[in-house]
């Protein structure tokens, strides 16, 4: 029965749906019409289904978040004496033991007795208590939508009650989006916080020297851990300059003639060209930009005499500008397409040239776009891992040369994570300790951005 | 063959209301219904435009029409909606070539020269004969930099004192420098739409164009303001010419020394303003000024 109840509770609201139209209509009829209801017979159908399917799943959502701890606990009393005082770790530890047993799972075949016998009961309880579930399910299922057909009538509301749980199912979505981020800053920020309990904020957050390795016995040497967020963020920072210099221009240039000088039948072939750009993986722009540019870039310094290791952020940034080039030019084309053509006439009826019509007239009008797609391209650049990880390597050198080799927030993380880890040692915790400086980085970058943006919005539209 | 009219007042002598010679009239198909009536040459004209057609892809907005706007003169253009009153002002100073389906045949001159001659550069044609466009865009720029815009791209003054003062000028005769004074920093996109209306014309004057084409700027103004830019139009035509489309018949009476009747795309009636209105020689124009039309 238990596997079956969802689909049951679909027929039943799909049943309860007719039934309440149907009823809506004989109604209807003898009032002379579905003009003299208060809503259309679909409300009353919607209205009755809506009776059948909520209390159902409420009580089915509720039961799957409590199963477990039900379950468990009505077996705390049948283990021996002795189990009892073990620590709460220890006894999830029986506890996920014995269910691997009744359910089959994980090491499945314990000799212990003891367990054997709990799983026994486990199975039995957790078998009477989804009957029992099922058979509230059926009767909830069943009740409440006959009390509603009962319930309808020429007046009943139908329309503005479906309508509001339809608003609450709305909330519900949103709700869901906007608790899922706060969770995972709120977990973001809880790490962190172990993290600073090891290491002082200050530590971090003014730091020169970056080198997570922790000693794991105290005769290792030369592994005592320094965790200065400087170099990396300064990595960061100068990778992504790098890549936005190479992206604002280009982007915004290309944007403009698209928008502004091409055809209509280049715009539409060159466009669509632009943008498979933002579809090839960044492994691939990464293994492009370790084993093309960067060794080119090399020979060309060793040409120039200067020396240029042969991984450097110069090589990581370029590639990662031509990456997000699309992010600019794509939607700055998009927003320069939609100023309105009686702005340009504007200007071109004073004699402007084109030229000065799109410098003073075009771009502040679509500058609230083109800024939001800069701000785009630069969470872009902050968050990518790849190309850096191929083609700036992994050392955390304080520098503002382009032409050495750095590393960024996002690789730190990741080779902070990889492979395996006690995750109370401040070097995995460092993780995310990065994660939320990165977080409120772009956080205020975004504050700003909606400043400007809003700003523009009030004096152009 | 002359049509006489009062000598005294126009400033513009009257020739042949035929269209001009055609080397070879044999090939020119007759349409009598399609022939001007009135008035359309002046003896010295400012511009003078012969057998314009104009087409968006295929369709013909405008079947050959020839008239010439005089010096110091104002022409009203009138006719029901959707005619083509803006579509032949807009061949004025070439701002359709901005709509690319749109193709205009004919000739065009500014003072004996074809506008649309090859050879002819656009941008400082434009500067020469402005225009106050049918729905009010200013820029997104603050009031002061919207007037301040064309003359510091034509390099109109050196200093800021003398910008200032075209500022307040160009607003002032517009009728909008009381009213904007003392937020010249704020956003002309934050004005009313009368007031962003003014802000066009202000811009439009600010460069100084010999011929100024207006299309119905009064239509979103309150009777003061119209007093106002009609008082402007009547101040501008002593130095300029002046195109001006309009609906409010009592306005192009007021305004305009001619008026041109267009209908359906043909110009089936121009002549001395008071004689169109008391007086037209045309069934179309008289059904539409009596209000017989539609
Ligand atoms: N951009 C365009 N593309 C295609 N057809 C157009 C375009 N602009 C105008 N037309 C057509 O040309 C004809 C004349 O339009 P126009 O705007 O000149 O009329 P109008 O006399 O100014 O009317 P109104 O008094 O309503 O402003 C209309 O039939 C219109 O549909
Ligand atoms: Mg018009």
């Amino acid at each position: 029965m238990y596997p079956y109840i969802l689909p049951c509770i679909v027929i039943l609201s799909v049943a309860f749906y007719l039934l309440g139209a149907r009823r809506a209509n004989s109604i209807a009829v003898f009032y002379g019409g579905t003009k003299n209801l208060h809503s259309l017979p679909s409300h009353y159908g919607l209205y009755s289904a809506i009776c059948c399917a909520l209390p159902p799943i409420l009580v089915f959502v509720l039961w799957r978040i409590f199963e477990e701890t039900f379950i468990t606990s009505s077996l705390s009393q049948s283990l021996p004496q002795e189990y009892l005082t073990l620590s709460a770790n220890e006894l999830t530890l029986v506890y996920n033991e014995i269910k691997n047993v009744a359910l089959g799972g994980f090491g499945a075949n314990s000799s212990n007795q003891v367990i054997k016998d709990a799983a026994t009961l486990y199975l039995a309880n957790l078998h009477s208590a989804r009957n029992l579930v099922c058979a509230l399910i059926v009767v909830l299922g069943i009740i409440p939508p006959l009390f509603a057909l009962k319930h309808i009538s020429k007046d009943l509301r139908a329309r503005n009650i479906v309508e509001n749980i339809g608003m609450a199912v709305l909330i519900a979505c949103s709700a869901v989006a906007i608790l899922t981020t706060v969770g995972i800053v709120l977990s973001v920020i809880f790490e962190a916080l172990h993290f600073f309990k090891a290491v002082p904020v200050s530590d971090f957050l003014f730091g020169l020297k970056w080198s997570p390795q922790v000693a794991m016995r105290a005769d290792q040497a030369g592994s005592s851990g320094a965790f200065g967020a400087v170099p990396v963020f300064l990595g960061t920072f100068l990778i992504a300059s790098i890549a936005m210099s190479v992206a604002i221009p280009i982007g915004l240039l290309s944007a403009i003639y698209l928008s502004e000088y091409a055809t209509n039948r280049t715009r539409t072939l060159v466009k669509p060209i632009l943008e498979i750009l933002a579809g090839i993986p960044t492994v691939v722009y990464g293994f492009f930009a370790a084993l093309t540019v960067a060794p080119l870039i090399r020979d060309i310094g060793t040409a120039l005499g200067c020396s240029v290791s042969s991984e450097s952020a110069l090589a990581a940034g370029l590639v990662m500008g031509i990456m997000i080039i699309p992010f600019v030019s794509s939607l700055s084309d998009d927003v320069i397409h939609a100023v309105p053509q009686t702005m340009r006439d504007g200007s071109l009826a004073l004699g402007a040239t084109h030229f000065e019509t799109i410098r003073n007239v075009i771009i502040p009008a679509a500058l609230p776009g083109i800024v939001g797609s800069i701000l785009l391209a630069i969470s872009r650049a902050l968050g990518e891992t790849m190309i850096v990880v191929m083609a700036a390597g992994l050392s955390a050198n304080l520098t503002f040369n382009p032409l050495t080799a750095v590393t960024t927030v996002t690789v730190q993380i990741v080779t902070l994570l990889v492979g395996d880890q006690e995750f109370d040692s401040p070097k995995t915790l460092a993780a995310f300790a990065l994660g939320l400086l990165l977080f409120i980085f772009t956080l205020i970058l975004n504050i700003i951005a909606l400043k400007i943006v809003r700003r523009y919005r009030e004096q152009y539209e | 063959m002359e049509i006489a009219t009062n000598p005294t007042d126009t400033p513009f002598s009257i020739i042949m209301p035929k269209p001009i010679d055609h080397e070879n009239s044999s090939d020119q198909i007759v349409q009598p219904d399609r022939e001007t009536v009135g008035i359309p040459f002046v003896k010295h004209p400012r511009m003078s435009c012969r057998d314009v057609v104009v087409r968006y892809g295929d369709k013909q907005a405008i079947n050959s029409i020839s008239i010439d706007v005089g010096k110091n003169e104002a022409l009203a253009m009138i006719g029901p909606s959707g005619c083509g009153k803006s579509t032949f002002l807009r061949c004025l100073n070439r701002m359709n070539d901005t709509i690319p389906s749109c193709r205009v045949e004919g000739s065009i001159c500014l003072d004996g020269i074809d506008i649309y001659d090859p050879a002819t550069d656009v941008v400082p044609l434009r500067a020469r004969v402005g225009m106050v466009f049918q729905k009010p865009n200013p820029f997104p720029k603050s009031i002061y930099d919207n007037v301040a815009y064309g003359p510091q791209i034509h390099g109109l003054t050196s200093t800021k004192a003398e910008l200032d003062t075209i500022v307040e000028t160009s607003l002032s005769k517009a009728g909008l420098w009381d009213e904007v004074k003392d937020r010249l920093q704020e956003p002309g996109t934050g004005l009313s739409g009368g007031q962003q209306q003014r802000l066009c014309i202000a811009r439009a004057i600010a460069v100084s164009p010999e011929v100024i084409l207006m299309d119905e700027p009064c239509s979103a103004l309150d009777p003061i303001a119209t007093a106002k830019v009609e008082e402007l139009i009547a101040e501008l035509r002593t130095q300029y010419s002046i195109v001006i489309v309009t609906h409010a018949m009592q306005q192009a009476a007021r305004v305009s020394q001619r008026t041109a009747y267009f209908h359906l795309g043909d110009l089936v009636e121009v002549g001395a303003t008071d004689k169109v209105f008391t007086n037209p020689l045309h069934k179309l124009t008289e059904d539409y000024i009596t209000g017989r039309f539609g």
